[in-house]
């Protein structure tokens, strides 16, 4: 590290429509370095970086790279700058190998056709220089996330970057694969390559940043080292505010059971059996919680509770009664409030206002539509009061729900699944890809709602969710749920090896 | 306000463009280009019968037009239209001729049901099996247009054939005079219905519960599905609407312009409601203009013909450079830089290939 620039900002300004995501921000990369950009929900980090690799213009201000001002116009440009950007949507082609999706758009060429056996080899090369590899005959669709991501890293590595920005890289991975992630990430620094690296995670930044970078509302907010600062001032400076984090410390009023899971088995998309025999209850006023490493069968599980997935064997038992599969607006009907996991895909239509998402679930019952019409004034009353209450900072009701921050799309299905008076609430990663700010608050709310006599089934892989809210936990591996443990019984590490082996005598 | 302004801006811009680019064709192959352009435009507005000509031509566009742009909200690209359309067209004939001895006020608007029916129950074909097998909208579309087109062959030339002495062509009997459409007040009265179309569609999809559901599946399919969207009901619901506009277009044509159903004088009108719906920007009001437009420059290639010496096909040149313009509209952005331009302004105009119910 011989503390050289190898990108530096100054006075980058971006606004969207008169919204400022970005004044004035000066930043300094220096030669592989690992540096965290932190901040809170719509500070502009995202913005910020999709300026660098050629996503997006500056209104003003000047980007240097290795000390020459470059005006980076498009992506293409950013790559032969050396800059590559890892999203937290991959951008890998269906049915493609690793191979292809790797080479896709820089093949190699013999005079007609591409030449994959000199691709084979550079991509050889790569993995004896970076010292990971991975199979360049796989599908890539078919891998696990983590190894999705390794393929894109290696994309980037492909087309020779000295910049990689990766944008929320350890949302979506296991602990185990985020372990992994870091392992390359310190590789590809000790070979020099400058890494910007963005996330909500605290403790990671901890572990792994040689810089801080903390933005707040556009502008940055302060240059640190990990040396100087801990989890809980880095927490302060990003949000302006102390954080409290939520605990639930008042034991579970026993109430009657509002629902039921008895003998549930559902299939995955692939046909396999995904849950097996699942049977547990919800109590009225409890949070039960089901801890899980990511793809031991939760979205399964859950898209069956909500009626988005058929039912292999079991019933769900709804206040009493038995409900039919795929049917998700009559598990609404009877009570069924639902975060889904994927609130980009299931929770929202982004193209739609914010008013209009917040009747997605009730937008053909009264007041919002009288016979065959919709009821616009209503929609929108309702709109700003949501707003109002749920503190959704956004321009206006019409504003659409596609250019948000992740936190205030999140408030807005919060808002709209909070307050049809449900009586069992289905909350699946509610605070993935949120800050500590935004997680605090969805907290919260899950709390006010038990207190007011919900039962709500959390599934969670963040183990400090699940113990700080649930009244009950279970774990769920491989598609059982193995443990009842009660809240007493439970710490991290005997959770966390429980979450990741099972029970040793299920072997 | 500003935002409205700017969605002007790319169909503007691509009529604009298109003009030039034909220009130069008609300057290439030796013709005065502004002087063909003035012929067009004469024999287009130039007189009351030249301007309801061209409301005449606009008027099945506008219908066609609404039907692709009302299963787009839908994220259905219903390119049976054209299959829908003849349907349509051929049952208002039989309707108009077959049915005698009652009086305008019901035979018109008897034949007009008979043209939605039929264009609405084909479309409902196309959308159940969407609904049901997950077929694709536009692969379906595309054979039923063969069948439509097959199918009124036949018919017309052997149960419903013109059998009147001296007739050797294939088509059905001229319609009654009960059931053609008269001019109100100078204006065809197919373009009045066009226009009522328009502004009832266009109140559907922003008023009704039934246009919201359509918008969710068009714009979120899996929202839909998670706030208990009946899908199928929905892709079927706005096949029946979409095929009985498109059938409706075909009514207007037989009773209000062609009186009869002859095969071969309306190909293609079913697919002009692509550049229709796209040039209208898949707005129901905005497809209005939009055919207007076409249409006037269908009512005056003849005079261009006539008067300035150009053939007839620049028109169709002009027609699909537009269509052209408005699809690749990143070449608008790119030329003109300067302009801010509105969110949402790039069209998807793929649905994806896979089954989504
Ligand atoms: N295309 C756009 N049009 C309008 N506003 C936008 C657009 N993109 C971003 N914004 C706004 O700019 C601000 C910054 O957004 P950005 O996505 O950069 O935040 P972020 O720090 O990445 O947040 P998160 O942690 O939620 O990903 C937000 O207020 C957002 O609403
Ligand atoms: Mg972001």
């Amino acid at each position: 590290m011989d503390g050289f620039p190898v990108l530096e900002l100054k006075g980058i300004s971006k606004s969207f429509h008169g919204v400022m995501a970005n004044s004035g921000v000066d930043f300094k990369l220096k030669k592989g370095e690992i540096h965290a950009l932190l901040g809170e929900n719509g500070a502009g980090k995202s913005t910020l970086m999709n300026m660098i690799c050629g996503l997006l213009q500056p209104d003003r201000g000047e980007i240097f790279i290795q000390g020459n001002r470059r005006k980076i116009q498009n992506p293409k440009i950013a790559i032969q700058l050396g800059v590559g950007m890892i999203h937290q949507h991959f951008m890998i082609v269906p049915g493609f190998t690793s191979l292809e999706n790797i080479i896709l758009g820089s093949e190699p060429v013999t005079r007609m056709a591409i030449d994959f056996r000199k691709a084979r080899k550079q991509i050889a090369a790569l993995s004896d220089q970076y010292g990971f590899s991975i199979d360049p005959d796989a599908v890539t669709e078919d891998l696990p996330v983590g190894i999705q991501q390794r393929v894109e890293i290696f994309k980037a590595l492909y087309r020779k970057v000295g910049i990689l920005i990766l944008d929320e890289p350890t949302a979506v991975l296991t602990p185990q694969e985020t372990e992994d992630l870091f392992r390359v990430m310190r590789r590809l620094a000790r070979k020099s390559v400058s890494i910007i690296f963005i996330t909500h995670k605290l403790r990671e930044v901890m572990q792994i940043a040689d810089s801080i970078t903390v933005m707040q509302r556009g502008a940055i907010k302060g240059v640190l080292s990990p040396g100087e600062t801990d989890e809980q001032s880095l927490a302060r400076m990003m949000i302006g505010r102390e954080i409290n984090m939520i605990s639930n410390d008042r034991s579970a009023g026993a109430g009657r059971t509002v629902f039921e899971a008895s003998g549930l088995s559902v299939n995955s998309s692939r046909g396999f059996e995904a849950v097996s025999d699942v049977s547990f209850c919800v109590r009225e006023g409890e949070i039960v919680g089901i801890a899980g490493i990511q793809g031991n069968g939760q979205m399964e599980l859950s898209e069956a509770i909500a009626g988005l997935r058929e039912i292999a064997s079991g019933n769900i038992i709804l206040s009493g009664k038995v409900m039919p599969a795929l049917h998700p607006r009559k598990m609404m009907e009877n009570g069924l409030a639902h975060i889904p996991e994927d609130r980009l895909k299931y929770g929202l239509v982004l193209p739609f206002s914010i008013a209009e998402n917040q009747i997605l679930c009730t937008y053909y019952r009264n007041p919002f539509a009288r016979f065959m019409w919709r009821n616009r004034k209503a929609m929108l009353n309702n709109s700003r009061e949501l707003m109002d209450r749920f503190d959704i900072r956004a321009g206006g009701p019409e504003e659409s729900v596609k250019t948000l921050s992740g936190g205030n799309q999140q408030k807005v299905i919060i808002s709209r699944e909070f307050s049809r008076n449900s009586i069992f609430l289905l909350a699946n990663q509610p605070t993935r890809g949120l800050d500590v700010g935004s997680i605090e608050y969805v907290h919260r709310q899950m709390l006010t709602l038990r207190d007011k006599g919900a039962g709500i089934l959390l599934i969670s892989s963040e183990l400090d969710e699940i113990l700080s809210l649930a009244d009950s936990i279970l774990v769920i591996y491989r598609g059982r749920l193995i443990s009842m443990a009660g809240k007493e019984g439970a710490d991290r590490a005997s959770l966390g090896l429980m979450m990741t082996r099972g029970l040793e005598r299920e072997k | 306000m500003i935002l409205l302004l700017r969605s002007f801006l790319v169909p503007a811009g691509s009529v604009l463009l298109a003009f030039l680019t034909g220009g130069i064709l008609l300057f290439l192959s030796g013709s005065h280009p502004v002087e063909a352009y003035i012929a067009l435009f004469q024999g287009a507005f130039g007189d009351l019968s030249s301007i309801s000509r061209t409301l005449e031509k606009a008027t099945p566009l506008i219908m066609n037009g609404l039907a692709i742009a009302f299963a787009l909200k839908a994220g259905l690209f219903n390119i049976g239209a054209q299959g829908q359309f003849l349907f349509g067209a051929f049952a208002a004939a039989v309707a108009g001729f077959y049915v005698q001895a009652i009086p305008s006020v019901f035979h018109i608007p008897l034949a007009i049901f008979a043209g939605m029916t039929a264009g609405g129950i084909y479309g409902l074909v196309q959308g159940a099996l969407k609904a049901f097998s997950g077929a694709h909208e536009v692969i379906t579309g595309i054979m039923c247009n063969y069948i439509a087109i097959n199918m009124t062959d036949y018919l017309v030339n052997h149960p419903f054939r013109d059998r009147s002495p001296g007739n050797i062509v294939a088509r059905t009997p001229q319609i009654l005079d009960t059931s053609r459409f008269p001019d109100v007040a100078g204006i065809p009265l197919g373009f009045i219905a066009a226009i009522i179309a328009a502004i009832l569609v266009w109140w559907i999809v922003r008023y009704a519960v039934f246009g919201f559901e359509i918008r969710v599946v068009g714009s979120g399919i899996n929202a839909a599905r998670y706030s208990g969207v009946r899908i199928r009901s929905v892709l079927m619901g706005t096949m029946l609407i979409s095929g009985a506009l498109a059938g409706l277009g075909g009514a207007v044509e037989t009773q209000g312009v062609v009186h009869r159903f002859q095969p071969g004088f309306n190909t293609g009108l079913g697919f002009e409601g692509i550049t229709i719906a796209l040039l209208g920007r898949v707005h129901p009001l905005g497809i209005i203009p939009a055919a207007i437009l076409i249409g006037a420059m269908k009512a005056g290639a003849g005079m261009m013909q006539f008067s300035a010496g150009v053939e007839n096909e620049i028109i169709d040149v002009i027609q699909a450079l537009i269509l052209f313009f408005v699809t690749a509209d990143v070449i608008l952005q790119k030329m003109l830089p300067g302009i801010k331009w509105a969110e949402g302004e790039r069209l998807s105009l793929s649905t994806g290939w896979g089954g989504n119910s």
